[in-house]
């Protein structure tokens, strides 16, 4: 599925890009970049509410800050990265036309030489380690590039920082939406005024205006007479279930199984295939009564349903 | 502390609060991060955990464990799968070696963060403890 990738794929063949990507080896990704603040109290305390930390190191005077903060200190933050090069951005921008847009950090190490302390001031190094070989991953398909930060206070090292994510084409999804839709009926010139009725709430039953026999589903001629002249009449809404199954495999978008699909005898005489409402599945019996009502799925879709009867349902 | 000792657990309940927060603490603006929706647009189901609230974690579970005096050499971890909003995290480690020296231990622990998709993150931590001493009630 990393159909995003090779859409794109046109303007560069895989080895090409591969071969590209791997130049980058070796180059620096920031050059004496600079922490936006120096290591500071409040940062540390808004780190160790956050993480939930009460280590009593973190406080007081002799405060150090967490060491597993190093990369906190180099971070850009809202106002980007200073020291940054092109040649890392280029890189990026490389694997985003390539459609690995999506990026996810993957591998964190960090070793610490020393601890930090309110008041030092942090420059850092970053050079780009490896790109790997394009990798197919449950998220997509895309390449895993390594960094490698030397933090420094002053000119002591204080700590490196191993960063691996990876950049990647997402594997698309079907919109939660879309796979939550019902499916449409299907509407034709015979059963159009049946659809019209429901959209204004209404259940309309055909009847033959030659010997009033009452039909539905719509059809064009009449099974008794064969006439094709009908009328309406309105369902009063009452009925009773006629049948049922009870649907477990297989499930299908929109519909989450076990569900009852039953017969309903409308009081007029004339059944229909519908959903009963209000009462779980395996309640369901024939002959139970139920009550028409109209149930809205979504802007475009209104449907005819049965709630099971109140006093019905123990 | 011994080879093969292993680590009471920690649940870290997985709040929306904790994940924007991390990541704010640790400035980390990605909208992965804090917008469900531009996440959702890139195929993620939910915001999720950023690797450095998760890297502060697991180094708070080990100096929880080890204590204040602990120091924190080293600190490797890899993400699996992530840490989405309702979620919760349950921190558990094993000491794999321990090296002694006459200022301190110093233990390699494993650490694994399970959620309920699976393993969200496992690694080692470095840690030493210095020797019980006049700077080391501290």
């Amino acid at each position: 599925m990393s159909d995003a990738g090779d859409g794109k794929g046109a303007t560069l063949s895989e080895d090409e890009l591969g071969a590209r990507l791997k130049a980058y080896e070796g180059r620096r990704a920031t050059v004496s970049g600079r922490g936006r603040d120096p290591v500071n109290t409040p940062m540390i305390r808004h780190w160790c509410e956050a993480m939930g930390d009460t280590n009593p190191a973190y406080a007081g005077p002799d405060a150090i800050a967490p060491p597993t903060m190093l990369q906190a200190w180099t971070m850009g933050g809202l106002s980007g990265h200073e020291g940054r090069t092109g040649d890392y951005d280029e890189l990026l921008t490389l694997l985003d036309e390539a459609g690995c847009t999506s990026v996810v950090a993957t591998d964190c190490e960090q070793e610490y030489v020393r601890p930090l302390r309110p008041g030092d001031e942090i420059t850092f190094d970053t050079v780009i380690e490896s790109v790997s070989e394009r990798k197919t991953t449950k998220l997509g398909t895309g390449y895993f590039v390594t960094t490698r930060t030397d933090v420094r206070a002053g000119r002591a090292l204080v700590g490196t920082h191993r960063f691996r994510i990876l950049k990647y084409a997402p594997v698309r999804r079907r919109k939660p939406e879309q796979a939550a839709r019902r499916p449409r009926p299907v509407v034709n010139r015979d059963n159009a005024g049946f659809w019209e009725g429901v959209e204004r709430h209404r259940l309309l039953i055909q009847r033959c205006t030659d010997c009033a026999t009452l039909r539905f589903p719509w059809l064009p001629g009449c099974n008794k007479c064969g006439s094709p002249d009908w009328d309406t009449v309105e369902a009063s809404g009452e009925g009773t279930v006629y049948s049922y199954v009870v649907m477990h495999h297989p499930p299908f978008p929109a519909f989450s199984p076990p569900y009852a699909v039953a017969l309903i005898e409308l009081a007029e005489g004339v059944r229909m295939i519908s959903d009963v409402v209000g009462v779980p599945c395996d309640k369901v019996r024939i002959g139970m009564p139920v009550r028409l009502e109209f149930q809205v799925y979504d802007d475009e879709l209104v449907l005819p349903v049965f709630r099971a009867r109140e006093e019905e349902t123990v | 502390m011994r080879a093969g000792e292993k680590l009471p657990p920690l649940e870290i309940p997985i709040t929306r609060t904790l994940i924007v927060a991390g990541a704010i603490a640790s400035r980390d603006y990605q909208d992965v991060h804090h917008d469900a929706e531009l996440a959702r647009q890139k195929g993620s189901p939910d915001i999720f955990m950023n690797i450095l609230t998760t890297n502060g974690l697991v180094g708070r579970y080990i100096t929880d464990h080890f204590g204040p005096t602990a120091e924190l050499r080293k600190v490797a971890i890899r993400l699996g799968a992530p840490n989405y909003p309702g979620d919760t995290m349950v921190l558990t480690g094993t000491v794999e070696k321990v090296v002694e020296q006459a200022d301190g231990d110093t233990a390699t622990v494993r650490v694994v963060g399970a959620n309920a998709i699976g393993s969200h993150v496992t690694g080692t931590v470095t840690v030493t403890v210095p020797a019980e001493g006049p700077g080391g009630a501290g």
